[in-house]
């Protein structure tokens, strides 16, 4: 009976001061959404690297991914056990119009590359079409619809890595299997790169950025990657193969610390609304010093008077917490449209929920604390004394 | 009558910094059950330590106080809790409601300790409102009540568990004279008709010839005990 009773009187010490509460609540939310947010894009990061199918494997150069391998790999690739199927694909890293429009590019084995790529769908006409025009491209929806690429178009773009001036006819425009599917691609053919650059680069021609290993038995990747490695030990490019989802990892290795100071201000705000939730409860409890000596006179423990403070707290910062839930959906949709170029997919997920609510109980018992205390420590005399 | 309340050789000294402040000084006193005392006395004359003391919310440095032959200041913090709770009820001079609770609320706090059922909490409240006259102000907040009603709705929360023993600390302190007699005249029924002890802190002389008998502390002494006809 005293717990519901407790809450009750939690909620009406609540509204006493709705002015304060009201900004109490906002800032929690605030909180609780950017704390989300940030989660989010930290989870956004990573979400890359999930969407790397468990049967593909990526094969590299051992020394870095800044250095390529030659295109007869593909064939003992290809006979290595377990192996169903090789395909590769090189950076191609041309600039349309400006450095500002960035997407990207990749020049790959028209003949094999969309067999790995089953996500990317796209019609047999338009395949068939891409196949058959060498400066042929297929371009993701999400891509065209940003530059109204349609069939037909011819896209140009410098050439950095490749250099020259190119253009490209758009083929097919393939969509995505599910909405995990990265739909920015822009995936052009790595033969007519390729005789382009024996004229100008010799040196880079054919050689590719990696292959693309399709394998039987998901479970046997970390024996077929050792077996593939093993076939170009003490070779002039030695081989590096891993799992896709490890490959995109490698890449995000790279932005690590950014990472790590995203996910610690996300902890620092959690951290300054504890603060301010703890003043604003240490305020309100010691406006009601002689309320709570009145009860404890009345015959109420110290107890009673602490999860009365607690009940109020909690109710403050789960309200806040449920309030900052709720916003934090279509603030990420808002935020997922500024930034479509940067993250594939970004939606909250049950764990950064899971984590929002939890930093909600956290800020109300912490914020509790001292007041509970407090409120116990004071003699009922000297609170029936206090002035408010 | 019986002695409710034996006080013997009792003492309370308060600590200022390392300073020793004595407050109350070997009181001896004994208390009727059903009687009616005021302890009148200048500021700073222990009157509201004492009163303090009795109602269970502060500790004695030394001596004796029993009521009902208990010996309260041997009870531990949750036993003085149950204590009070069952034997004292308390008028405070500003009234000590919780401003976020209605008049019906406010009486049925001291309730909320016991077992009654809800419907037999209700049954109750009602009768100490009505008592105190104020049956058609349940859903009032203390805002929306004047002092005087506020005061009647504080000693409709001190019968509410039927002690045998009612403080008060100044409950007419901050009234006017209307007010405060009809608060007076609540806390004669009280003693009157329902037998209540009740022990009265007040300045006022006017206030104090309503109790029984007149204790009057200086210095931490007492010093005269008068009684009055009523």
């Amino acid at each position: 009976m005293l717990a519901g009773y407790v809450l009750r009187l939690a909620g009406k010490n609540m509204l006493r001061h709705r002015l304060r509460t009201g900004l109490t609540l906002a800032g929690i939310a605030i909180a609780i959404v950017s704390f989300g947010l940030l989660r989010t894009v930290v989870d956004s990061w990573y979400a890359g690297a999930e969407l790397g199918a468990a049967g593909r494997l990526v094969t590299r150069n051992a020394a870095s991914l800044s250095f390529s391998l030659p295109v007869t790999y593909a064939e003992r690739i290809r006979r290595a056990p377990g192996v169903r199927a090789v395909t590769w694909a090189s950076w191609f890293g041309g600039i349309y119009i400006d450095e500002k429009h960035f997407f990207s590019q990749l020049a790959v084995d028209a003949s094999s590359y969309l067999n790995l790529y089953p996500e990317y769908l796209l019609s047999p006409e338009q395949s068939a079409a891409f196949q058959h025009d060498r400066r042929g491209a297929v371009v993701g929806r999400k891509l065209a619809a940003k530059y109204g690429f349609k069939i037909g178009d011819t896209v140009p773009l410098q050439g950095t890595l490749f250099p020259g001036n190119w253009s490209f006819v758009v083929r097919g425009i393939y969509r995505g299997a599910d909405d995990k599917t990265d739909e920015n691609q822009f995936l052009v053919h790595w033969d007519y790169v390729n005789e382009t650059i024996k004229n100008t680069l010799p040196a880079q021609a054919e050689r590719v950025g990696a292959f693309i290993v399709d394998i039987r038995e998901p479970t046997q990747a970390a024996a077929v990657s050792a077996a593939i490695d093993s076939s170009f030990r003490n070779s002039l490019a030695e081989t590096r193969t891993e799992t896709q989802k490890a490959f995109q990892l490698g890449f995000i290795a790279l932005v690590d610390t950014i990472l790590l100071a995203i996910q610690t201000v996300a902890y620092v705000v959690v951290l300054i609304i504890m603060a301010v939730m703890a003043n604003t409860m240490a305020m309100a409890a010691r406006e009601r010093t002689r309320e709570y000596a009145t009860l404890k006179a009345l015959g109420f423990r110290d107890g009673f008077v602490a999860m009365l403070i607690l009940g109020e707290s909690l109710s403050l910062s789960l309200a806040g917490g449920a309030l900052g839930i709720l916003l934090t959906y279509p603030a990420a949709n808002a935020f997922h449209s500024a930034t479509r170029d940067l993250f594939l997919i970004f939606q909250v997920q049950p764990l950064t929920v899971l984590l929002q609510l939890a930093a909600a109980l956290l800020i109300g018992v912490s914020a509790a604390l001292a007041p509970m205390l407090s409120s116990r420590r004071v003699q009922i005399v000297d609170g029936l004394r206090a002035v408010t | 009558m019986t002695a409710l309340i034996q006080i013997r050789e009792l003492s309370k000294t308060y600590r200022r910094g390392n300073q020793p402040v004595p407050v109350l000084l070997g009181i001896d006193l004994e208390i009727a059950e059903g009687d009616y005392v005021s302890l009148m006395g200048p500021s700073g004359s222990g009157k509201s330590t004492l009163l303090n003391l009795i109602a269970g919310i502060d500790k004695p440095s030394s001596g004796t106080l029993l009521i009902g032959g208990i010996d309260i200041a041997a009870l531990g913090e949750n036993e003085l809790a149950a204590w009070r709770a069952a034997n004292v009820g308390f008028v405070f001079q500003f009234y000590n409601l919780m401003p976020v609770l209605n008049a019906f609320e406010n009486v049925e706090l001291p309730l909320l300790l016991t077992n009654l059922s809800k419907a037999e909490r209700r049954e109750h409240v009602e009768v100490a409102l009505a008592m105190v006259g104020l049956a058609d102000r349940m859903d009032h907040h203390p805002n929306e009540l004047s002092g005087g009603q506020q005061q009647r709705v504080a000693i409709a929360r001190a019968l509410i568990t039927d002690p045998t023993l009612i403080v008060a600390d100044e409950p007419t302190g901050d009234l006017d004279r209307t007010s405060a007699d009809d608060v007076l005249n609540l806390l004669d029924r009280l003693n009157g008709e329902l037998g209540k002890t009740i022990v009265m802190v007040t300045h006022d002389p006017k206030c104090a010839a309503r109790a029984r008998r007149r204790v009057h502390l200086e210095k931490g002494v007492l010093l005269a005990d008068a009684d009055a006809e009523h």
